[in-house]
């Protein structure tokens, strides 16, 4: 299965009220913390090896060519 | 003081019952002559209901406020006969882009589809508006008693009415109003004097406004930019006004100075960097403003009703305060009038807080969403919607997470105790509690629209599909409605025949309406509930249900 880069959110502006919260209390630290186990969920959540390597290639460069993604 | 803009004044005209001394109650008093207490009049005056609008000023609107205006806004100033005129002046757009650095992210228009009277939204200086309003005021002369310099010092419930301590050249005097409608704006003396809590969030950021004079190639649309090369590490927004008025809103951060960023030598270079220095332009007017979102908890209190930014206070980014505003008396008036009328219990007015407050929380979240995605006040927030805006330029996913504002649209009252809830199925039309869809339409052969045919008055919407007339078992019944205390009055609506032609069958689409659906509206062009067969008796416990008395 191809990486989604349509919009896929029920809610968008209520997901991102919620990530932001999420980070409220925490100091920069306490929310690297946060967002990379954050990341470590959603990946063991996937699965998919190929959707998780598009995923980071499209992370480092957004531009860069998609060649497992819709 | 503005080049392309005379400011009216209005003038003071001392009261016959100040003058006299002699106590009067009136039946309804308006506290604030803005955008929201000016169309609280005359829709107080459309109903038929005298009132007198008290202003602590002699003029419009001052400086640099509101811009948008929605569409249901413009549908409720069309149903008060004073929509044209600010078309005409306004300038209509529907299109909004988002830039990043000077790349085009993701753009969005508003109003997609044909087919409404009314554009999603029209540009105009607020003071227009306001002296449009006021134009239109003075043509009810008998029943709207529009008073400038009059400025409420202090109001006292008292049981059966209300107090009001006036302060106008000509010193104090009392008067007294069955009801009194506070549109004292976002600093409200009658909420002071009602000791009432404003809770909610102030934001530090601060924003410079400016309103330049240019000729212009910009298209007729919204533009917003972050962190652009002419205003590095903030974002601008840019609209167009009349009289070739661009509105330029910067932001500057919660360290800006705000007397030195209002001093021409700092604006004009600010100005420069973005339309370049060939660009011939003169300031209007400059005012560097903080934002906050808070409101009532209750806009009821006995007999005073709050509406407008006296009820509650947004951030402008989804240019939702004086268009909620508005949106606030259109709910209230029709229910005032009923109750005056002594037709409808006052319990009715309680339905009018439930309602707007909760308009009021769906722009209040929208509204700080859009400050907290604008503003970012963490490392992280900053980190993440700058991810976003990285992400959004090249995969569409990431569009609809960008924020720089949430437009103003109507609040469906979903849930309200006002709704009767739907027992037959309909798809992907409005809901009861959802204001009515507009469609073109033909009436007595001459092209109209549909929303001018309800609003002001209950209207049972009598869908006839392709048949010519209603079923005619219920014709007799159906046409008995319009002669109850609180009429009903049917309008047919057919795809070949009817009171309203459908040719276009838009109306028939957006009302999901077959042969014999009936949709009832409430004066204030909100649906109340809707069934696939005309019955009276369901038409009649619905209104009553509507008007708090069933
Ligand atoms: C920079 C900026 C941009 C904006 N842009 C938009 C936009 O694009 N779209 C939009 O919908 N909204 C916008 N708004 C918000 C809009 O200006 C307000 O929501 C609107 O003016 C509220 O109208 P109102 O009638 O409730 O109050 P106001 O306009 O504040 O009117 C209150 C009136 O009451 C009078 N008054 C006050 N106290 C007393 C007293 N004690 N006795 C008698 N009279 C009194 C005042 O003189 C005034 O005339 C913007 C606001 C700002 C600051």
């Amino acid at each position: 299965m191809p990486l989604t880069i349509q919009p896929n959110l029920p809610d968008p502006d209520g997901f991102y009220e919620r990530l932001i919260a999420l980070h409220r209390d925490l100091d920069l630290a306490g929310s690297r913390r946060v967002n990379a186990r954050l990341i470590l969920l959603l990946a063991n959540h996937i699965g998919d090896p190929e959707v998780l390597d598009e995923a980071m290639r499209l992370a480092l460069d957004p531009a860069a060519p998609r060649t497992h993604a819709r | 003081m503005l080049s392309t803009y005379a400011y009216p004044e209005f003038p003071y005209v001392p009261s016959e019952e100040q003058r006299t001394g002699r106590r009067v109650r009136h039946p309804v008093v308006v506290v604030g002559a803005g955008p929201v207490g000016l169309t609280a009049a005359l829709d107080c005056a459309h109903h038929g209901v005298p009132v007198v609008v008290l202003d602590d000023n002699s003029t419009v609107s001052v400086g640099s406020r509101a811009v948008c205006y929605a569409k249901r806004p413009l549908e409720i100033w069309d149903r008060l006969g004073c929509a044209q005129r600010l078309l005409d002046k306004g300038v209509i757009w529907k299109n909004g882009k988002v830039f990043r650095h000077d790349r085009l992210i993701y753009q969005f228009d508003l109003l997609p589809e044909d087919g409404h009277r009314m554009p999603a939204f029209i540009n105009l200086q607020q003071y227009y508006l306001e002296e449009y309003l006021i134009d239109h005021a003075h043509g009810f002369d008998d029943r709207v008693d529009l008073r400038w310099k009059h400025q409420v010092a202090d109001i006292t419930p008292a049981g059966d009415h209300v107090r009001l301590t006036v302060e106008t050249p000509d010193g104090f005097f009392d008067m007294e109003a069955d009801w009194a409608i506070a549109c004292d704006g976002a600093r409200s003396d009658i909420r002071e004097a009602l000791d009432l809590p404003f809770a909610g969030q102030a934001f530090q950021d601060r924003f410079l406004i400016t309103d330049v004079v240019m000729k212009a190639d910009f298209p007729a649309e919204r533009w917003f930019w972050f962190d652009p090369p002419f205003h590095r590490g903030q974002s601008v927004l840019l609209h167009m006004q009349a009289d070739n008025v661009w509105r330029i809103d910067f932001q500057l951060g919660m360290e800006a100075d705000p007397e030195q960023e209002k001093r021409p030598e700092r604006v004009i270079p600010r100005l420069k960097r973005m339309l370049g220095e060939d660009t011939a332009f003169d300031l209007e007017w400059v005012s560097v403003y903080q934002f906050a979102c808070r409101r009532l908890e209750d806009f009821r209190h006995g007999r005073v009703l709050f509406a407008g930014d006296a009820a509650h206070q947004v951030s402008p980014f989804g240019a939702r305060g004086a268009n909620t505003g508005i949106q606030d008396v259109d709910n209230l008036i029709w229910k005032l009038a009923l109750v005056l009328r002594g037709q409808a219990p006052e319990r009715l007015l309680d339905s009018y807080s439930e309602e707007r407050v909760l308009a009021a929380r769906e722009n209040l979240l929208t509204s700080t969403r859009s400050t907290d995605f604008i503003s970012p006040k963490s490392t992280v927030s900053r980190a993440f919607r700058d991810a976003t805006l990285d992400l959004a330029e090249h995969l569409p996913f990431a569009r609809p997470l960008v924020n720089s504002g949430r437009l103003s649209r109507p609040t469906p009252y979903t849930g309200s105790s006002l709704n009767t809830a739907d027992t037959e199925p309909f798809t992907g039309a409005p809901p009861p509690g959802t204001n009515a869809a507009d469609a073109p339409v033909t009436a007595e052969g001459a092209p109209d629209w549909l929303l001018r045919h309800l609003g002001d008055r209950f209207v049972a919407l009598l869908f006839l599909g392709e048949e010519t007339a209603p079923p005619p078992d219920h014709t007799g019944t159906m046409a008995a409605l319009a002669a109850q205390d609180v009429p009903i009055h049917v309008v047919t609506v057919g795809r070949r025949a009817g009171d309203l032609v459908d040719g276009a069958g838009l109306a028939h689409e957006r009302y999901d309406a077959t042969a014999g659906t009936t949709v009832l509206v409430r004066p204030d062009q909100v649906i109340a509930g809707r069934w696939r067969g005309p019955d009276p008796a369901r038409l009649a416990t619905a209104r009553d249900r509507a008007i708090a008395r069933a």
